[in-house]
Protein backbone atom coordinates (compact mmCIF):
# COMPACT_ATOMS: atom_id res chain seq x y z
CA UNK A 1 0.00 0.00 0.00
CA UNK A 2 1.23 3.47 -0.70
CA UNK A 3 -0.04 6.64 0.84
CA UNK A 4 -0.72 8.83 -2.16
CA UNK A 5 -3.48 11.33 -2.25
CA UNK A 6 -6.14 10.27 -4.76
CA UNK A 7 -5.81 12.08 -8.08
CA UNK A 8 -8.68 12.66 -10.48
CA UNK A 9 -6.92 13.74 -13.66
CA UNK A 10 -3.66 13.30 -15.52
CA UNK A 11 -3.07 16.55 -17.40
CA UNK A 12 0.69 17.03 -17.56
CA UNK A 13 3.98 15.79 -16.14
CA UNK A 14 4.93 19.01 -14.35
CA UNK A 15 2.18 18.53 -11.76
CA UNK A 16 3.20 14.99 -10.79
CA UNK A 17 5.06 14.11 -7.62
CA UNK A 18 7.87 11.59 -7.81
CA UNK A 19 6.06 8.95 -5.66
CA UNK A 20 3.11 9.13 -8.06
CA UNK A 21 5.40 8.58 -11.03
CA UNK A 22 7.03 5.63 -9.28
CA UNK A 23 3.60 4.24 -8.40
CA UNK A 24 2.38 4.25 -12.00
CA UNK A 25 5.64 2.95 -13.45
CA UNK A 26 5.91 0.10 -10.95
CA UNK A 27 2.27 -0.92 -11.41
CA UNK A 28 2.73 -0.93 -15.19
CA UNK A 29 5.08 -3.92 -14.82
CA UNK A 30 2.44 -6.41 -13.52
CA UNK A 31 -0.01 -5.03 -16.10
CA UNK A 32 2.48 -5.82 -18.85
CA UNK A 33 2.85 -9.37 -17.51
CA UNK A 34 -0.86 -9.94 -18.09
CA UNK A 35 -0.12 -9.76 -21.84
CA UNK A 36 1.70 -13.09 -21.55
CA UNK A 37 -1.42 -14.90 -20.34
CA UNK A 38 -3.97 -16.39 -22.67
CA UNK A 39 -6.60 -14.32 -20.83
CA UNK A 40 -5.20 -10.79 -21.10
CA UNK A 41 -8.08 -9.15 -19.35
CA UNK A 42 -8.80 -8.30 -15.71
CA UNK A 43 -12.23 -7.33 -14.32
CA UNK A 44 -11.07 -4.22 -12.42
CA UNK A 45 -13.07 -1.60 -14.36
CA UNK A 46 -16.10 -3.74 -15.12
CA UNK A 47 -19.14 -1.51 -15.63
CA UNK A 48 -17.04 1.66 -15.99
CA UNK A 49 -17.02 3.68 -19.18
CA UNK A 50 -14.11 5.29 -20.96
CA UNK A 51 -14.75 7.95 -23.57
CA UNK A 52 -12.07 8.53 -26.16
CA UNK A 53 -12.59 12.12 -27.27
CA UNK A 54 -10.25 12.95 -30.13
CA UNK A 55 -10.33 16.35 -31.83
CA UNK A 56 -7.16 15.49 -33.76
CA UNK A 57 -6.69 12.33 -35.77
CA UNK A 58 -4.65 9.70 -33.96
CA UNK A 59 -5.00 6.03 -34.64
CA UNK A 60 -2.18 4.88 -32.41
CA UNK A 61 -2.89 6.74 -29.22
CA UNK A 62 -6.64 6.21 -29.34
CA UNK A 63 -6.19 2.48 -30.11
CA UNK A 64 -3.68 2.15 -27.30
CA UNK A 65 -6.13 3.69 -24.82
CA UNK A 66 -8.89 1.52 -26.23
CA UNK A 67 -6.90 -1.70 -25.81
CA UNK A 68 -5.87 -0.62 -22.30
CA UNK A 69 -9.47 0.09 -21.30
CA UNK A 70 -10.68 -3.17 -22.85
CA UNK A 71 -8.08 -5.16 -20.93
CA UNK A 72 -9.40 -3.56 -17.73
CA UNK A 73 -12.95 -4.65 -18.75
CA UNK A 74 -14.20 -1.06 -19.16
CA UNK A 75 -16.62 -0.14 -21.93
CA UNK A 76 -15.11 2.21 -24.50
CA UNK A 77 -16.82 4.76 -26.68
CA UNK A 78 -14.83 6.49 -29.41
CA UNK A 79 -15.91 10.03 -30.10
CA UNK A 80 -13.91 11.57 -32.94
CA UNK A 81 -14.62 15.17 -33.73
CA UNK A 82 -13.40 16.51 -37.03
CA UNK A 83 -11.63 19.73 -36.32
CA UNK A 84 -13.39 21.61 -39.10
CA UNK A 85 -16.75 21.23 -37.39
CA UNK A 86 -15.46 22.66 -34.15
CA UNK A 87 -16.37 26.23 -33.46
CA UNK A 88 -14.25 27.38 -30.59
CA UNK A 89 -15.43 28.59 -27.20
CA UNK A 90 -19.03 27.77 -26.62
CA UNK A 91 -19.04 24.51 -28.53
CA UNK A 92 -16.47 23.00 -26.19
CA UNK A 93 -18.69 23.72 -23.21
CA UNK A 94 -21.62 22.27 -25.09
CA UNK A 95 -19.61 19.14 -25.70
CA UNK A 96 -18.73 18.92 -22.03
CA UNK A 97 -22.41 19.12 -21.16
CA UNK A 98 -23.11 16.25 -23.54
CA UNK A 99 -20.30 14.25 -21.96
CA UNK A 100 -21.67 14.88 -18.48
CA UNK A 101 -25.00 13.48 -19.59
CA UNK A 102 -23.25 10.35 -20.89
CA UNK A 103 -21.85 9.74 -17.39
CA UNK A 104 -18.47 8.57 -18.52
CA UNK A 105 -16.06 7.68 -15.73
CA UNK A 106 -12.91 8.43 -17.71
CA UNK A 107 -12.43 10.86 -20.58
CA UNK A 108 -9.33 10.52 -22.73
CA UNK A 109 -8.92 13.72 -24.68
CA UNK A 110 -6.73 14.94 -27.50
CA UNK A 111 -7.10 18.49 -28.78
CA UNK A 112 -5.11 20.81 -31.00
CA UNK A 113 -5.34 23.62 -28.45
CA UNK A 114 -3.24 23.54 -25.30
CA UNK A 115 -5.22 23.61 -22.08
CA UNK A 116 -8.46 22.09 -23.35
CA UNK A 117 -8.10 18.95 -21.18
CA UNK A 118 -7.71 21.20 -18.12
CA UNK A 119 -10.95 22.99 -18.96
CA UNK A 120 -12.81 19.70 -19.45
CA UNK A 121 -11.36 18.37 -16.18
CA UNK A 122 -12.66 21.38 -14.26
CA UNK A 123 -16.18 20.89 -15.56
CA UNK A 124 -16.64 17.17 -15.09
CA UNK A 125 -16.39 14.63 -12.33
CA UNK A 126 -14.91 12.12 -14.75
CA UNK A 127 -11.19 11.47 -14.66
CA UNK A 128 -9.62 13.31 -17.58
CA UNK A 129 -6.49 11.96 -19.23
CA UNK A 130 -4.65 14.29 -21.55
CA UNK A 131 -3.73 12.34 -24.69
CA UNK A 132 -2.00 15.35 -26.25
CA UNK A 133 -2.99 19.01 -26.32
CA UNK A 134 -1.38 21.39 -28.79
CA UNK A 135 2.31 21.86 -28.08
CA UNK A 136 1.69 21.46 -24.37
CA UNK A 137 1.76 17.92 -23.02
CA UNK A 138 1.40 14.20 -23.70
CA UNK A 139 1.90 12.68 -20.27
CA UNK A 140 1.15 9.01 -21.03
CA UNK A 141 3.73 9.10 -23.84
CA UNK A 142 6.31 10.35 -21.35
CA UNK A 143 5.39 7.59 -18.88
CA UNK A 144 5.69 4.85 -21.49
CA UNK A 145 9.02 6.29 -22.62
CA UNK A 146 10.28 6.20 -19.04
CA UNK A 147 9.04 2.64 -18.56
CA UNK A 148 10.82 1.58 -21.77
CA UNK A 149 14.08 3.31 -20.82
CA UNK A 150 14.01 1.80 -17.32
CA UNK A 151 13.46 -1.71 -18.68
CA UNK A 152 16.72 -1.60 -20.60
CA UNK A 153 18.50 0.45 -17.93
CA UNK A 154 17.39 -0.58 -14.44
CA UNK A 155 20.21 1.70 -13.24
CA UNK A 156 18.68 4.62 -15.14
CA UNK A 157 19.77 7.46 -12.89
CA UNK A 158 22.57 9.51 -14.36
CA UNK A 159 22.10 7.97 -17.81
CA UNK A 160 21.69 10.13 -20.88
CA UNK A 161 19.19 10.52 -23.66
CA UNK A 162 19.19 12.86 -26.61
CA UNK A 163 16.01 13.95 -28.37
CA UNK A 164 16.45 14.69 -32.06
CA UNK A 165 14.09 16.73 -34.19
CA UNK A 166 11.23 19.11 -34.12
CA UNK A 167 11.42 19.98 -30.42
CA UNK A 168 9.47 23.22 -30.85
CA UNK A 169 6.35 21.50 -32.12
CA UNK A 170 6.60 18.53 -29.86
CA UNK A 171 4.51 17.96 -26.76
CA UNK A 172 6.25 14.59 -26.65
CA UNK A 173 9.63 16.28 -26.31
CA UNK A 174 8.27 18.55 -23.62
CA UNK A 175 6.60 15.87 -21.48
CA UNK A 176 9.28 13.24 -21.97
CA UNK A 177 12.19 15.56 -21.24
CA UNK A 178 10.45 16.88 -18.12
CA UNK A 179 9.77 13.37 -16.84
CA UNK A 180 13.26 12.10 -17.61
CA UNK A 181 14.71 15.11 -15.81
CA UNK A 182 12.53 14.34 -12.76
CA UNK A 183 13.82 10.77 -12.78
CA UNK A 184 17.43 11.90 -12.86
CA UNK A 185 18.13 11.07 -16.50
CA UNK A 186 20.11 13.70 -18.41
CA UNK A 187 18.43 15.07 -21.52
CA UNK A 188 19.95 16.70 -24.57
CA UNK A 189 18.40 17.93 -27.80
CA UNK A 190 19.53 18.20 -31.39
CA UNK A 191 17.47 19.79 -34.11
CA UNK A 192 17.18 22.62 -36.59
CA UNK A 193 17.95 25.88 -34.83
CA UNK A 194 14.53 27.21 -35.68
CA UNK A 195 12.90 24.25 -33.96
CA UNK A 196 14.71 24.36 -30.64
CA UNK A 197 12.73 26.46 -28.19
CA UNK A 198 14.76 29.14 -26.49
CA UNK A 199 14.61 30.08 -22.86
CA UNK A 200 12.63 27.07 -21.70
CA UNK A 201 13.97 23.98 -19.95
CA UNK A 202 17.35 25.21 -18.83
CA UNK A 203 18.27 21.68 -17.74
CA UNK A 204 18.39 20.53 -21.34
CA UNK A 205 21.72 20.37 -23.08
CA UNK A 206 21.70 21.60 -26.68
CA UNK A 207 23.81 20.06 -29.43
CA UNK A 208 24.68 21.57 -32.77
CA UNK A 209 25.69 18.40 -34.61
CA UNK A 210 25.58 14.62 -34.51
CA UNK A 211 29.32 14.66 -33.78
CA UNK A 212 28.64 16.50 -30.55
CA UNK A 213 25.85 14.05 -29.76
CA UNK A 214 28.03 10.98 -30.24
CA UNK A 215 30.88 12.55 -28.26
CA UNK A 216 28.41 12.86 -25.36
CA UNK A 217 27.75 9.08 -25.64
CA UNK A 218 24.00 9.03 -25.00
CA UNK A 219 22.42 5.77 -23.76
CA UNK A 220 19.43 6.33 -26.01
CA UNK A 221 18.59 8.46 -29.02
CA UNK A 222 14.97 9.53 -29.28
CA UNK A 223 13.91 10.54 -32.77
CA UNK A 224 10.89 12.77 -32.97
CA UNK A 225 8.45 12.49 -35.81
CA UNK A 226 8.69 15.36 -38.25
CA UNK A 227 5.17 16.70 -38.12
CA UNK A 228 4.68 17.31 -41.80
CA UNK A 229 1.14 18.52 -41.16
CA UNK A 230 2.46 21.36 -39.00
CA UNK A 231 5.05 22.63 -41.44
CA UNK A 232 3.01 25.34 -43.15
CA UNK A 233 5.49 27.91 -41.88
CA UNK A 234 8.50 25.96 -43.24
CA UNK A 235 10.88 26.03 -40.31
CA UNK A 236 13.54 24.19 -42.31
CA UNK A 237 14.34 24.30 -46.04
CA UNK A 238 13.19 20.85 -47.19
CA UNK A 239 12.49 17.30 -46.13
CA UNK A 240 15.61 16.13 -47.95
CA UNK A 241 17.66 18.68 -46.09
CA UNK A 242 16.17 17.61 -42.77
CA UNK A 243 16.94 13.98 -43.52
CA UNK A 244 20.52 14.80 -44.41
CA UNK A 245 21.10 16.89 -41.30
CA UNK A 246 19.13 15.07 -38.63
CA UNK A 247 17.83 11.74 -39.93
CA UNK A 248 19.03 8.39 -38.62
CA UNK A 249 20.98 7.08 -41.61
CA UNK A 250 23.54 4.33 -42.26
CA UNK A 251 26.52 6.33 -41.12
CA UNK A 252 24.88 7.43 -37.87
CA UNK A 253 23.68 3.88 -37.26
CA UNK A 254 27.32 2.74 -37.29
CA UNK A 255 28.07 5.21 -34.53
CA UNK A 256 24.94 4.14 -32.60
CA UNK A 257 26.32 0.59 -32.63
CA UNK A 258 29.73 1.76 -31.48
CA UNK A 259 28.30 3.36 -28.35
CA UNK A 260 25.56 0.73 -27.89
CA UNK A 261 22.78 3.34 -27.82
CA UNK A 262 19.13 2.35 -27.98
CA UNK A 263 16.79 3.97 -30.50
CA UNK A 264 13.36 5.31 -29.57
CA UNK A 265 10.57 6.99 -31.56
CA UNK A 266 7.00 7.85 -30.51
CA UNK A 267 5.55 6.79 -33.87
CA UNK A 268 4.25 6.91 -36.45
CA UNK A 269 7.56 7.11 -38.30
CA UNK A 270 8.19 8.98 -41.54
CA UNK A 271 10.52 6.65 -43.39
CA UNK A 272 13.03 8.62 -45.40
CA UNK A 273 12.62 11.69 -43.21
CA UNK A 274 13.75 11.17 -39.62
CA UNK A 275 14.55 7.49 -40.06
CA UNK A 276 15.64 5.10 -42.84
CA UNK A 277 14.37 1.58 -43.55
CA UNK A 278 17.70 0.25 -42.33
CA UNK A 279 17.42 2.10 -39.02
CA UNK A 280 13.95 0.64 -38.55
CA UNK A 281 15.64 -2.77 -38.38
CA UNK A 282 18.28 -1.65 -35.86
CA UNK A 283 18.72 -4.40 -33.26
CA UNK A 284 18.57 -1.92 -30.40
CA UNK A 285 15.38 -0.27 -31.58
CA UNK A 286 12.80 0.01 -28.80
CA UNK A 287 10.01 1.28 -31.03
CA UNK A 288 7.77 -1.82 -30.74
CA UNK A 289 8.48 -2.07 -27.02
CA UNK A 290 7.24 1.50 -26.67
CA UNK A 291 3.94 0.49 -28.27
CA UNK A 292 3.52 -2.48 -25.94
CA UNK A 293 4.51 -0.48 -22.87
CA UNK A 294 2.04 2.21 -23.90
CA UNK A 295 -0.83 -0.17 -23.22
CA UNK A 296 0.60 -1.25 -19.85
CA UNK A 297 1.21 2.33 -18.72
CA UNK A 298 -2.28 3.43 -19.78
CA UNK A 299 -3.77 0.52 -17.81
CA UNK A 300 -1.76 1.64 -14.79
CA UNK A 301 -3.02 5.21 -15.26
CA UNK A 302 -6.68 4.09 -15.50
CA UNK A 303 -6.12 2.01 -12.37
CA UNK A 304 -4.57 4.93 -10.51
CA UNK A 305 -6.93 7.83 -11.26
CA UNK A 306 -10.08 8.14 -9.18
CA UNK A 307 -13.12 9.65 -10.88
CA UNK A 308 -15.46 11.78 -8.79
CA UNK A 309 -18.58 10.51 -10.49
CA UNK A 310 -21.78 9.77 -8.63
CA UNK A 311 -22.58 6.12 -8.36
CA UNK A 312 -26.20 6.56 -7.30
CA UNK B 1 -0.78 -9.05 26.22
CA UNK B 2 0.38 -5.62 25.15
CA UNK B 3 -1.51 -2.39 24.80
CA UNK B 4 -1.11 0.46 22.39
CA UNK B 5 -3.11 3.59 21.70
CA UNK B 6 -6.16 2.23 19.94
CA UNK B 7 -6.18 -1.51 20.50
CA UNK B 8 -5.20 -4.33 22.82
CA UNK B 9 -2.91 -6.92 21.30
CA UNK B 10 -2.79 -10.53 22.41
CA UNK B 11 -0.46 -13.26 21.12
CA UNK B 12 -2.48 -16.30 20.11
CA UNK B 13 0.11 -18.41 18.31
CA UNK B 14 3.82 -18.50 19.16
CA UNK B 15 6.53 -19.07 16.51
CA UNK B 16 6.69 -22.71 17.63
CA UNK B 17 2.93 -23.07 17.24
CA UNK B 18 3.13 -21.59 13.74
CA UNK B 19 5.78 -24.18 12.81
CA UNK B 20 3.56 -26.93 14.20
CA UNK B 21 0.67 -25.49 12.17
CA UNK B 22 2.75 -25.57 8.98
CA UNK B 23 3.73 -29.18 9.69
CA UNK B 24 0.07 -30.00 10.31
CA UNK B 25 -1.01 -28.50 6.95
CA UNK B 26 1.79 -30.42 5.22
CA UNK B 27 0.58 -33.67 6.81
CA UNK B 28 -3.04 -33.12 5.77
CA UNK B 29 -2.07 -32.25 2.22
CA UNK B 30 0.36 -35.17 1.82
CA UNK B 31 -2.31 -37.57 3.04
CA UNK B 32 -5.15 -36.31 0.89
CA UNK B 33 -3.21 -35.55 -2.29
CA UNK B 34 -1.20 -38.77 -2.48
CA UNK B 35 -0.54 -39.64 -6.11
CA UNK B 36 -2.02 -36.44 -7.58
CA UNK B 37 -0.25 -33.80 -9.62
CA UNK B 38 -0.36 -30.84 -7.22
CA UNK B 39 0.75 -27.22 -7.39
CA UNK B 40 0.54 -24.48 -4.75
CA UNK B 41 -0.49 -20.89 -5.39
CA UNK B 42 0.02 -18.36 -2.61
CA UNK B 43 -1.92 -15.11 -2.36
CA UNK B 44 0.30 -12.06 -1.80
CA UNK B 45 1.89 -11.40 0.64
CA UNK B 46 1.73 -13.90 3.48
CA UNK B 47 -0.16 -16.60 1.58
CA UNK B 48 2.96 -16.85 -0.57
CA UNK B 49 5.15 -17.33 2.49
CA UNK B 50 2.79 -19.93 3.94
CA UNK B 51 2.74 -21.86 0.64
CA UNK B 52 6.55 -21.80 0.49
CA UNK B 53 6.89 -23.05 4.06
CA UNK B 54 4.45 -25.92 3.52
CA UNK B 55 6.16 -26.82 0.23
CA UNK B 56 9.49 -26.86 2.05
CA UNK B 57 8.08 -29.17 4.74
CA UNK B 58 6.80 -31.54 2.06
CA UNK B 59 10.15 -31.56 0.27
CA UNK B 60 11.56 -33.34 3.33
CA UNK B 61 9.09 -36.13 2.58
CA UNK B 62 10.16 -36.30 -1.05
CA UNK B 63 7.11 -34.43 -2.34
CA UNK B 64 8.01 -31.59 -4.68
CA UNK B 65 5.15 -29.19 -5.33
CA UNK B 66 5.82 -26.00 -7.32
CA UNK B 67 4.74 -22.70 -5.78
CA UNK B 68 3.19 -19.86 -7.78
CA UNK B 69 2.16 -16.40 -6.60
CA UNK B 70 -1.03 -14.47 -7.17
CA UNK B 71 -1.84 -10.79 -6.65
CA UNK B 72 -5.60 -10.36 -6.38
CA UNK B 73 -5.76 -6.54 -6.32
CA UNK B 74 -7.20 -6.34 -9.84
CA UNK B 75 -9.95 -8.83 -8.95
CA UNK B 76 -11.23 -7.27 -5.72
CA UNK B 77 -14.87 -6.24 -5.38
CA UNK B 78 -14.14 -3.02 -3.47
CA UNK B 79 -12.13 -1.11 -6.10
CA UNK B 80 -14.57 1.82 -5.97
CA UNK B 81 -13.94 2.27 -2.26
CA UNK B 82 -10.19 2.58 -2.51
CA UNK B 83 -9.10 5.55 -0.48
CA UNK B 84 -5.68 6.81 0.39
CA UNK B 85 -4.39 3.23 0.40
CA UNK B 86 -3.70 2.67 -3.26
CA UNK B 87 -2.79 -0.93 -3.95
CA UNK B 88 0.75 -1.40 -5.18
CA UNK B 89 0.52 -4.29 -7.59
CA UNK B 90 2.78 -7.31 -7.36
CA UNK B 91 3.70 -9.55 -10.26
CA UNK B 92 1.67 -12.73 -10.25
CA UNK B 93 3.99 -15.56 -11.23
CA UNK B 94 2.51 -18.94 -12.08
CA UNK B 95 5.29 -20.61 -14.07
CA UNK B 96 3.44 -23.88 -14.66
CA UNK B 97 0.28 -24.88 -16.51
CA UNK B 98 -2.82 -25.21 -14.36
CA UNK B 99 -4.92 -27.22 -16.79
CA UNK B 100 -5.98 -30.56 -15.35
CA UNK B 101 -3.94 -30.39 -12.13
CA UNK B 102 -4.92 -30.09 -8.46
CA UNK B 103 -4.23 -26.56 -7.23
CA UNK B 104 -4.09 -25.59 -3.58
CA UNK B 105 -4.54 -21.88 -2.86
CA UNK B 106 -2.88 -20.51 0.27
CA UNK B 107 -3.78 -17.55 2.41
CA UNK B 108 -2.69 -16.91 5.99
CA UNK B 109 -6.18 -16.11 7.35
CA UNK B 110 -9.69 -16.63 6.06
CA UNK B 111 -12.22 -14.04 7.22
CA UNK B 112 -15.07 -12.83 4.97
CA UNK B 113 -14.06 -15.10 2.08
CA UNK B 114 -13.98 -12.19 -0.39
CA UNK B 115 -10.24 -12.39 -0.95
CA UNK B 116 -10.61 -16.05 -1.90
CA UNK B 117 -13.49 -15.21 -4.26
CA UNK B 118 -11.19 -12.74 -6.01
CA UNK B 119 -8.35 -15.29 -6.05
CA UNK B 120 -10.55 -17.92 -7.69
CA UNK B 121 -11.41 -15.51 -10.49
CA UNK B 122 -7.77 -14.58 -10.90
CA UNK B 123 -6.60 -18.18 -10.85
CA UNK B 124 -9.04 -19.29 -13.51
CA UNK B 125 -7.69 -16.68 -15.91
CA UNK B 126 -4.49 -18.75 -15.89
CA UNK B 127 -6.10 -22.06 -16.81
CA UNK B 128 -8.61 -24.71 -15.85
CA UNK B 129 -7.39 -26.82 -12.94
CA UNK B 130 -9.01 -30.22 -12.32
CA UNK B 131 -9.62 -29.12 -8.75
CA UNK B 132 -8.97 -26.06 -6.58
CA UNK B 133 -8.68 -26.29 -2.81
CA UNK B 134 -7.89 -23.82 -0.09
CA UNK B 135 -5.40 -24.02 2.78
CA UNK B 136 -5.15 -21.45 5.58
CA UNK B 137 -3.21 -21.12 8.80
CA UNK B 138 -6.10 -19.48 10.68
CA UNK B 139 -9.87 -19.56 10.18
CA UNK B 140 -11.39 -16.72 12.19
CA UNK B 141 -14.99 -17.06 11.00
CA UNK B 142 -17.42 -14.32 9.85
CA UNK B 143 -17.83 -15.47 6.26
CA UNK B 144 -19.82 -13.19 3.96
CA UNK B 145 -19.89 -15.59 1.00
CA UNK B 146 -20.13 -19.38 0.88
CA UNK B 147 -16.44 -20.27 0.64
CA UNK B 148 -14.80 -22.68 3.09
CA UNK B 149 -11.20 -23.85 3.47
CA UNK B 150 -10.23 -27.48 2.84
CA UNK B 151 -7.13 -27.44 5.05
CA UNK B 152 -7.04 -25.44 8.29
CA UNK B 153 -4.44 -25.44 11.00
CA UNK B 154 -6.17 -23.32 13.68
CA UNK B 155 -9.70 -22.09 14.29
CA UNK B 156 -9.97 -18.91 16.34
CA UNK B 157 -13.21 -17.51 17.70
CA UNK B 158 -13.32 -13.76 17.13
CA UNK B 159 -15.75 -10.87 17.15
CA UNK B 160 -16.37 -9.04 13.89
CA UNK B 161 -14.38 -5.93 14.90
CA UNK B 162 -11.22 -7.75 15.97
CA UNK B 163 -8.18 -8.13 13.72
CA UNK B 164 -6.11 -11.28 13.34
CA UNK B 165 -2.57 -10.34 12.35
CA UNK B 166 -0.16 -12.97 11.12
CA UNK B 167 3.48 -11.95 11.19
CA UNK B 168 6.05 -14.01 9.29
CA UNK B 169 9.72 -13.26 9.73
CA UNK B 170 10.25 -13.24 5.92
CA UNK B 171 7.67 -10.47 5.45
CA UNK B 172 7.66 -8.59 8.72
CA UNK B 173 11.23 -7.68 9.54
CA UNK B 174 11.91 -10.79 11.62
CA UNK B 175 8.71 -10.69 13.68
CA UNK B 176 6.92 -14.04 13.96
CA UNK B 177 3.58 -14.83 15.58
CA UNK B 178 -0.18 -14.59 15.28
CA UNK B 179 -1.87 -11.80 17.21
CA UNK B 180 -5.44 -10.87 18.03
CA UNK B 181 -6.07 -7.14 18.14
CA UNK B 182 -9.15 -5.81 19.89
CA UNK B 183 -10.13 -2.18 19.36
CA UNK B 184 -10.14 -0.28 22.63
CA UNK B 185 -13.58 0.92 23.65
CA UNK B 186 -13.89 4.69 23.56
CA UNK B 187 -13.90 5.65 27.27
CA UNK B 188 -17.01 7.34 28.50
CA UNK B 189 -16.54 11.08 28.84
Amino acid sequence: MSELKPRKDLLDIEGLELPEIEYVLSNAVPFKQLFQRSVKKVPTLRGKTVLNLFYEPSTRTSSSFEVAANRMSADVTNFTVSSSSVVKGESLLDTIETLQAMRSDYIVIRHQAAGVPNIVAKHTGASVINAGDGYHAHPTQALLDAMTFREVYPDYQGRKMVIVGDVLHSRVARSTSTLFHKLGIEVGVLGPGTLIPSGRHEFIRRFRSWDEVFDWKPDAVYLLRVQLERQEGMFFPSIAEYHKMYGMNTERLVRMRQIGAYLMHPGPVNRGVEITDEAMRYERSLISTQVENGIAVRMAVLHWLKPETDTD
Amino acid sequence: MSESGDHVREAILSPEEISAGVADLARQIAYRCAGDEVAFVGIYTRGVTLARRVAEALKAQGLRYPVGTLDISLYRDDFDNRGADLPTLESSDIPFGLDGIRVILFDEVIFTGRTIRAALDGLMDYGRPAKIELAVLVDRGHREIPIQPDYVSTHIGTTRDQYVKVRFREDDGGEEGVFLETPRKVPAA
